[in-house]
């Protein structure tokens, strides 16, 4: 009997087993970021306590940062206070950071990848769920909450339950028009929101083996929204190719020995799961949420459900309620206010080419306001230098700086009102972009420029 | 530390399943580099559009106000893992969270500062939140090493994992000084990676 990654990677990460039952792991890099740190920093100030393990932290900012206009100090004095806060950390703990000037900064979830920091085999934590998208790269990522970033910065270690693994096959070819996003959205929805609650999710499947690193982190991303901490991907050819050469990676002269390393850490064919599931990729279609969290979503050929019949009615009705949906109407067609492209989702350069090959030769509908945002500031140069900032300015886009933006609106970057999103992001929680009633509306970049493009939902398949 | 045994006092129904972290405590106000404060904004957004069986949101119902245990659904907590969310409603003051299930990260989160959650089957959760509602005066007793909760004539079956339950009866929940203890194993473990980071 084999083992999957997630015990390979475990076992080579346990300290050991503590008395209360929880193992004590060894987390490998350590990503800090300004709006969950703060108060861990003044814990160890507290208690006199050191960062011990500084080769393995490294932070950035990308929460609270504006978009537009990243001079210092902010207007906002709040964002102001919390960056003045993150520098003096880093600064008297001597955390290597990359801040707004610094070409390198970006989106933790973005640049960790991005840099190389991320690699095969790693246990990673950082203080956001969205952590779980280092996975790709055949890590174990946590995210985790201000006092368990307090014990990472104190002890590089975490205290954690262990884990049950799901594997997710996605199978055969994915259809015209569906991507990485598609899938994820249709895992959750057939798993439920709560489904993945005490596993691991380990995608794999000839449909994830073909993907590309940027896919599969926009897989890996929504493991949480799933319920599943810990999504990861198995390492191969793909992975060792995507890590060769970035500026954290491994030496040219120890990069063979590392590659092959990685790949012994991949499940073993002969693994046993607590539980496998199918995804048969030829039955997708492109995906758009109706509702006020990631389960509750159809097809864009489908109606918005009906609550009579339903389990829970009351759910329903209520989430229909929110986004101003009447039971059994079609989502094609539903007028959007503003369309956004960005989040440690679907922010890469990947997810910008494909939006911009949509949009190109096109202009977004005169009563939308469309946002791109880059994932970090070194996808934005490529970009710009591609021409792709170009297309999206000419469709009537506003190209912006780097930052987690209107995934949640904790920087000026918020939807206004009851405002209707098309957003690439990952979280269509009430209130989630920065208004208290504003509605978004989940789906993958190029669905997202198609209904900025038609000004409502549209099937992103009509336009390739 | 503290220790966590028995908890007392009058409960909070907050119905509904999936209630996510920015419901608990929108994202505005995670602006800021501490946690004073934070109760004040406990279900800010949701409490304006409120509903429900005296139709205001339950945080804003006068008998409801000093509660200390908080009744809900299932995975409650899911979403972002902001530590704010547990953080607001224990600054509010609820000291124990009483569910049919919780989110990984909320149910890790509410530990680490010394509010538990713990869970019962649906069916007593109901019958818990409906006691609430009917009765807000009546007095729930929520006692971890006997694994009930008792409120009015119910006796509730209440679970905690076993480890977890004494690291709340013997004080060890805050886990740092824990991780510190036998740092060498730590260093040890660090050396065997076969992988370095070379961050400097």
């Amino acid at each position: 009997m084999g083992d999957t990654l997630l015990k390979k990677v475990w076992d080579l990460h346990t300290v050991r087993q503590l008395p209360t039952g929880q193992t004590q792991l060894f987390i490998g890099l350590h990503l800090v970021h300004e709006v969950t740190s703060p108060q861990a920093f003044d814990t160890l100030r507290a208690n006199g306590w050191t960062v011990p393990f500084l080769d393995r932290t490294f932070a950035t900012v990308d929460h609270i940062v504006p978009t537009v206009e990243r001079r210092r100090p902010f207007l906002d004095v709040m964002a102001e206070d919390m960056m003045a806060s993150l520098e003096r950390n880093v600064r008297d703990y001597g955390i290597r950071f990359v801040g707004l000037d610094d070409i390198r900064q970006g989106i933790v979830h973005v640049i960790g990848p991005e840099l190389g920091l991320t690699q095969p085999g790693m246990t990673i934590a950082c203080g956001d769920s969205h952590t779980s998208t280092h996975g790709a790269f055949g890590s174990v990522a946590f995210g985790i909450g201000t006092s368990q970033v307090r014990d990472v910065l104190a002890s590089q270690c975490l205290a954690l339950e262990p884990l049950k693994v799901r594997r997710l096959r996605v199978t055969g070819t994915l259809p015209k028009g569906v991507y990485a996003k598609d899938v994820i959205l249709a895992i959750i929805q057939r798993l439920g929101v709560q489904g993945g609650n005490g596993y691991a999710y380990e995608y794999a499947g000839d449909a994830v083996d073909r993907m590309s690193m940027d896919e599969r982190m926009t897989i890996c991303n929504m493991s949480i929204e799933g319920g599943a901490r810990v999504g990861y991907v198995n390492p191969d050819d793909t992975t060792v190719e995507y890590v060769r050469g970035r500026p954290y990676a491994p030496p040219a002269d120890q990069f063979d020995r590392m590659a092959a390393w990685w790949k012994s850490m991949a499940s073993d064919a002969n693994a046993v799961y607590d539980d496998d599931v199918e995804i048969k990729a030829a039955d997708l279609m492109p995906i758009v949420t109706w509702g006020v969290n990631p389960g509750q979503s159809i097809g864009v050929e489908d109606k918005v459900p009906e609550p009579a019949g339903a389990s829970d009615p009351k759910a329903i009705n209520d989430a229909l309620g929110y986004m101003g949906l009447t039971p059994g109407q079609r989502i094609e067609g539903m007028k959007v206010d503003v369309a956004f492209i960005g989040s440690c989702t679907n922010s890469r350069l990947s997810d910008l080419r494909e939006a911009a090959r949509i949009v190109k030769g096109r202009h977004i509908a005169s009563h939308v306001k469309g946002l791109v945002v880059p994932g970090s500031s070194t996808i934005a140069k490529v970009a710009e230098e591609e021409g792709l900032a170009d297309v999206f300015r000419e469709a009537g886009f506003e190209w912006r700086g780097a930052g987690c933006s209107m995934c949640l609106g904790m920087n000026p970057d918020k939807l206004v009102g009851n405002q209707v999103c098309a957003s690439s992001s990952n979280r269509n929680f009430k209130g989630r972009q920065g208004s208290p009633t504003g509605r978004t509306l989940l789906m993958s970049p190029a669905m997202v420029a198609a209904a900025a493009i038609a000004g409502e939902v549209t099937d992103v398949r009509e336009l390739l | 530390m503290r220790r966590i045994a028995q908890i007392s006092g009058r409960a909070l129904p907050m119905r509904g399943n999936d209630i996510d972290t920015d419901r608990i405590i929108p994202a505005r106000f995670l602006r800021s580099i501490t946690f004073d404060g934070m109760e004040q904004h406990v279900f800010e957004d949701d409490r304006k559009s409120a509903g429900g069986p005296y139709n205001r949101h339950p945080f804003d119902v006068s008998h409801f106000q000093g509660a200390a245990v908080l009744l809900v659904n299932a995975n409650f907590g899911c979403g972002s893992s902001r530590e704010h969310a547990p953080q607001a409603l224990h600054r509010w003051g609820i000291q124990v969270v009483l569910g049919e299930s919780f989110a990984e990260i909320f149910f890790g989160n509410s530990g680490m500062i010394g509010m538990p959650c713990v869970s019962a089957a649906p069916h007593d959760v109901a019958a818990l939140m409906d006691l609430a509602e009917r009765e807000p005066s009546a007095e729930f007793a929520v006692d971890l090493v006997g694994g009930t909760c008792r409120a009015g004539t119910l006796v509730v079956p209440i679970a905690l994992p076993p480890k977890m339950l004494e690291a709340f009866t013997t004080g060890a929940w805050d886990t740092t000084g824990m991780l510190l203890d036998r740092f060498d194993e730590v260093r040890a473990t660090a050396s065997r990676l076969p992988y370095t980071t070379a961050i400097s």
